[in-house]
């Protein structure tokens, strides 16, 4: 339980003069569902893109281990190798599926990298060998298990661009599952969701994590979703850590609930009584708005 | 509006009418002036002026009928939809489309195929000989390199969505590569044709791999700027290339090493044939026929193969494509140096056809047919481009066979000196009336039911 | 050092006039991020006006003041290049607004192969030359037989680069039109929604663009002497590096790349070689995209994900 599975370490990212994450450091563990949190521009976001290979931070040192032992060091990989060699894989918080493709043919163009090599890197498909064709129905059958999880079969081909939000979002998430991530990160994965969806979502982070092994790294502003499903919450403002701890040390802690209310300390203990206690079921409606509307 | 499908419009309406297409009129005068109103000619001291105002009104004249028309016609549509609303209205943008064009693009490119596989049987029977067919053959020879090379370039356009400009640089370095090594080495034709492919091929990967970073407009740039510094280089290198002479008596295409001569080795001899100018032709014809629907099948069986599927959902969006592991650099280079290679083919086959090459077929001109080939005919769709091409290429053939207007417009006047400029004309016309070309379907790759086809309105243009 | 300074003079001239067009390319781009591919021919359509205006001045009116017809001609050709401009974009490129993205990158290539045609159709496919004008110059310095001249027409290509430049900054930098115009830059949803009249916004900007293009335009053609229907290609691809190089949507930028475009294809020519010359410019077009596509005044550019 207690290994890490990623590693963040004095992590810094400067644009131009502004300092969008500052001396971060934290760890995710192996198995876990890991909520960043923060309110808005606390550069949660920025830190995602270091992780992913997006942008290459300014300093420090975000190392990915895998169970073997094997460890990557992220920010000296190129782009796509953060999810070829390391296997992190990715979600985007304005949703970033291939619409003019079908929902299946986003779910192989995830296999990429198992099918390039199973077509011998083009040559062998192209006579049409029987090997590559295994691959393939291999890789269609891989698809249709996640199809099935997301509820999605009905629609495997049409459009990805035609469906539902709610249904672009769970698309979303299965692809980047079907790259095998022993990371996964997820950037708003609850946004627009109505409460049906989002709690469907929780159950199926919850079966990702349970059933694939997949660590689960989420950046999330649905304090239900957050509070429900993580095993562990990492708090930003400004892009500094203020608080690491579980949900219910989160909940508890004071420079959390100002730094989300936008309070003074002194006034923290007045407002945790009135609000404090509501914060798992009842986030703070004002903020998230803002938040959303922003 | 609601006014009844009178013939004649209400005359408040004509008088808009007639006031916008006045105002149609007025614009198109003062475009005219004075660039049409008055011809320069060189004259014994200097440059003369030559009045033509009454070719001004005239045209002004039919700016403002034409206008007048347009608006009338408008009009009575507008009211014949307004009194009944068809039921289509409202399904027509997400179900009629994707039908249409999916019967479309089965049965079409079967159909184009026949056609092109029996041209010159119908064109020698219909014209009552092998020689008389020439002028068919010669064109469908001229519409089938624009065919291939539509489809060399749609990898790299329409699948990978990487805008390339200046694709006829490998048009070039294929055509010059057979020229020179027939000439200098004496290499055949069919040891010429791989290696100008592979040439061209190497060639894209060496241009592409510093400029492939780049998005949009600017990769357009930057790929135009390398089609004309090949073109000048070809100019001006007049030791290898021969400069703007170009090269000369490059060896003739022989079928699989029998010449096509009048002598007894020759192909009509060979075959027990009267000896005929045309089957070199008519060789040449199923060549470029053979060549292109080999750039087809690539094609097709390329995009569904994983590396087809990466250059469509590179297409489609670029950052995802990294977040899901795909090296998109190697990608977009192996699109571009493979769209290079079917360019390098198909300038071989130029070269041989021709018997003869130069500069001046490879001008930034024929690399905007070309591109503008693939966008008619909708990217990515094979069918769209070679129909596109037909459109392109031969339409202009038929300004030809105006040669009746130049009673109306006197004897100087000669319909394929406006061939370029209706070029110019009907490319923004289509644009205009069809930005994502004539087919914008897009057929999934792969399916679990039915393949259903996928309207234009979801497929992403590319950003690279 | 006496060549040196000669090539200097000759490239500054040069690069005023790939300044002046590299404006309308700049401004286009800023405003509806397109590249404007038909702007070269709309210089060289320019280019045919002016002498046609001229010629009508001088041969059939009869007007003797050089500088009255130069005026005269410089006011015909703005105008009537301006509209040339205007229905251009108003034909071809606005319904195409909001479309397909290589929609009006097309329809642009489409109206440059019509524009270079359709003066071949009209005025013919022969070089046209026109009488020389303002002949003469300062010496400025006469040394062993060669002597580095500054000719009139060179002061007065510079001067009236200058002037207008200088107008046309206070017109984007002070006035309602300038403010409209950079808001529709910034973000065009927006400012539609703040009242400002996008359409005319953008018809303006393509107005101003094919002005100052027909200021080069009348330059070019009393400075060479000689213009062809396809003369609009190579000045226009130069001119569009010289906008890429100063940093594309960038004014001063598009200014400052014309006269290092101008000065680099002079030099070339006078040291390396003059058949090279193009391929020089193309080199820096590809050159400077490869490594810094933002330019030198641009602002660069960062990948949002």
């Amino acid at each position: 339980m207690a290994t890490p599975v990623l590693t963040v370490e004095h992590l810094t990212m400067r644009f131009g003069g502004l300092t969008a994450v500052s001396d971060l450091s934290f760890e995710a563990r192996a198995g876990d569902i890991t909520a960043l949190i923060g309110p808005n521009g606390a550069g949660k976001t920025t830190v995602f893109n270091c992780i992913t290979g997006f942008y290459k931070p300014t300093e420090g040192r975000l190392t990915l281990s895998h169970a073997d032992g094997g460890a990557h060091l992220l920010e000296r990989l190129p782009n796509h190798a953060v999810n070829r060699t390391a296997r992190v894989a990715r979600t985007f918080q304005n949703i970033r599926l291939f619409p003019g493709m079908t929902v299946l043919e986003n779910l192989l163009v995830a296999q990429h990298k198992t099918l390039m090599r199973a077509s011998g890197y083009t040559v062998l498909g192209l006579l049409g060998l029987k090997s590559f064709r295994d691959a393939e129905r291999a890789a269609i059958e891989k698809a249709k298990g996640w199809l099935e999880r997301i509820d999605l079969t009905a629609r495997a081909d049409e459009p990805a661009g035609g469906l539902p939000y709610g249904a672009q979002r769970r698309l979303e998430i299965a692809r980047a599952m079907c790259t095998d991530p022993v990371l996964l990160c997820l950037d708003e994965p609850a946004a627009g969701l109505n409460p049906r969806e989002s709690a469907e979502l929780n159950a199926l982070l919850r079966h990702i994590r349970d059933a694939d092994g997949t660590s689960v790294l989420l950046i999330e502003h649905d304090m239900s979703v957050v509070m429900e499903i993580s095993d562990h919450i990492v708090v930003l403002d400004y892009g500094k850590k203020i608080a690491d701890g579980t949900p219910e040390e989160i909940r508890a802690n004071p420079s959390v609930i100002a730094a989300y209310l936008g309070v003074e300390d002194e006034e923290v203990e007045a407002v945790e009584a009135e609000v404090g206690l509501s914060l798992p079921h009842d986030p703070p409606h004002k903020q998230s708005h803002e938040e959303h509307s922003a | 509006m609601a006014a009844p499908a009178s013939d004649a419009p209400p005359s408040s309406a004509m008088g808009g009418i007639l006031r916008d297409a006045a105002l149609y009129a007025l614009v198109a005068f003062g475009l005219c002036v004075p660039i049409i109103a008055y011809r320069t000619d060189p004259g014994p001291a200097g440059l003369v002026l030559v009045p033509r105002w009454g070719l001004v009104l005239i045209l002004c004249a039919a700016i403002f009928a034409i206008r007048v028309l347009q608006r009338l016609v408008l009009l009575r549509r507008d009211a014949r939809r307004a009194l009944t609303p068809s039921p289509a209205q409202a399904t027509e943008a997400v179900g009629a489309e994707p039908d249409a064009g999916q019967k479309v693009s089965k049965v079409g490119l079967w159909v184009f195929v026949a056609v092109a596989l029996s041209l010159p049987l119908l064109a020698t029977v219909s014209t009552g000989g092998l020689s008389s067919a020439r002028y068919w053959i010669d064109l469908g020879i001229l519409i089938l390199t624009y065919v291939m090379l539509g489809w060399g370039l749609n990898i790299v356009v329409g699948l990978a969505g990487l805008l390339d400009l200046g694709y006829v640089a490998f048009y070039a370095v294929g055509a010059y590569s057979y020229a020179l090594l027939s000439t200098t080495f004496g290499l055949s034709f069919w040891i010429c044709l791989p290696l100008a492919g592979l040439f061209a091929g190497l060639w894209g990967m060496l241009l592409g791999f510093p400029v492939l970073r780049l998005r949009g407009d600017y990769l357009a740039i930057v790929t135009l700027a390398f089609g004309e510094i090949i073109r000048l280089v070809l100019i001006n290198w007049t030791d290898v290339t021969g400069g703007a002479a170009g090269v000369s008596s490059i060896p003739r295409a022989s079928f699989f090493g029998i010449p096509f001569t009048a002598d007894e080795d020759g192909f009509a001899a060979r075959f027990g044939l009267d000896f005929n100018s045309m089957h070199r032709v008519v060789f040449l014809y199923y060549l470029i026929l053979g060549l292109a629907l080999f750039t087809n099948l690539v094609t097709m069986r390329l995009r569904r193969l994983p590396i087809g599927r990466a250059w469509e959902a590179l297409r489609e969006d670029e950052i995802a494509c990294r977040s899901l592991g795909i090296d998109t650099t190697a990608t977009k280079l192996t699109a571009f140096s493979l769209g290079a290679a079917f360019g390098g083919f198909a300038g071989s086959f130029f070269a041989v056809r021709q018997g003869f090459v130069s500069p001046e077929s490879f001008t930034f001109l024929e690399s905007a047919i070309i591109l503008a080939i693939v966008v008619l005919g909708g990217m990515g769709s094979q069918l769209g481009v070679a129909i596109a091409a037909v459109a392109m290429v031969g339409g202009p053939e038929l300004l030809r066979n105006l040669g009746f207007l130049s009673a109306v417009f006197g004897e100087s006047f000669d319909p394929s000196e406006y061939r370029l400029l209706l070029f110019g004309l009907a490319m923004v016309a289509m644009m205009v009336w069809r930005p994502r070309g004539l087919i914008s379907v897009r057929m999934p790759s792969v399916s679990l039911g039915e393949r259903r086809a996928i309207s234009g309105a979801h497929v992403s243009e590319g950003h690279g | 050092m006496d060549v040196f300074l000669q090539q200097l003079i000759n490239g500054l001239t040069l690069g005023s006039i790939y300044g002046l067009i590299a404006i309308g390319y700049t401004m286009v781009f800023g405003i509806i991020g397109m590249v404007n591919f038909a702007h070269g021919d709309v210089f060289m359509v320019s280019c045919f006006i002016a002498m046609i205006v001229f010629l009508l001045l001088t041969t059939w009116l009869g007007i003797t003041s050089i500088a009255l017809a130069f005026l005269l001609v410089l006011v015909a050709a703005m105008a009537l290049t301006a509209l040339w401009g205007w229905a251009i974009e108003r034909v071809a490129y606005r319904p195409l607004r909001g479309s397909f993205r290589l929609a009006p990158l097309i329809s642009a290539i489409g109206v440059s192969i019509f524009l270079s045609n359709f003066v071949q159709v009209v005025q013919g496919a022969r070089n046209k030359s026109m009488p020389p004008v303002f002949s003469g110059g300062f010496s400025l310095i006469e040394n062993e037989g060669y002597s580095v001249v500054l000719s009139y027409k060179q002061c007065l290509i510079m001067g009236v680069t200058a002037v207008l430049l200088t107008g046309f900054w206070y017109l984007v930098q002070r006035t309602p039109f300038g403010r409209a115009q950079r808001a529709c830059e910034q973000d065009r949803k927006m400012a539609a929604l703040l009242g400002i009249d996008v359409d005319r916004t953008i018809s303006l900007t393509f107005v101003l663009g094919a002005a100052l293009a027909a200021v080069a335009g009348v330059l070019y053609i009393m400075y060479y002497g000689v213009v062809s229907f396809s003369d609009g290609f190579v000045p226009g691809v130069k001119a569009f590096t010289a906008a890429v190089l100063g940093g594309i949507g960038s004014l001063p930028g598009a200014v400052l790349g014309g006269l290092i475009i101008g000065l680099i294809e002079t030099f070339w020519s006078a040291y390396f070689s003059i058949e090279y010359k193009d391929v020089a410019a193309f080199s820096i077009l590809a050159i400077v995209l490869i490594f810094m596509p933002s330019g030198i005044l641009g602002r660069p550019e960062v990948e949002k994900v």
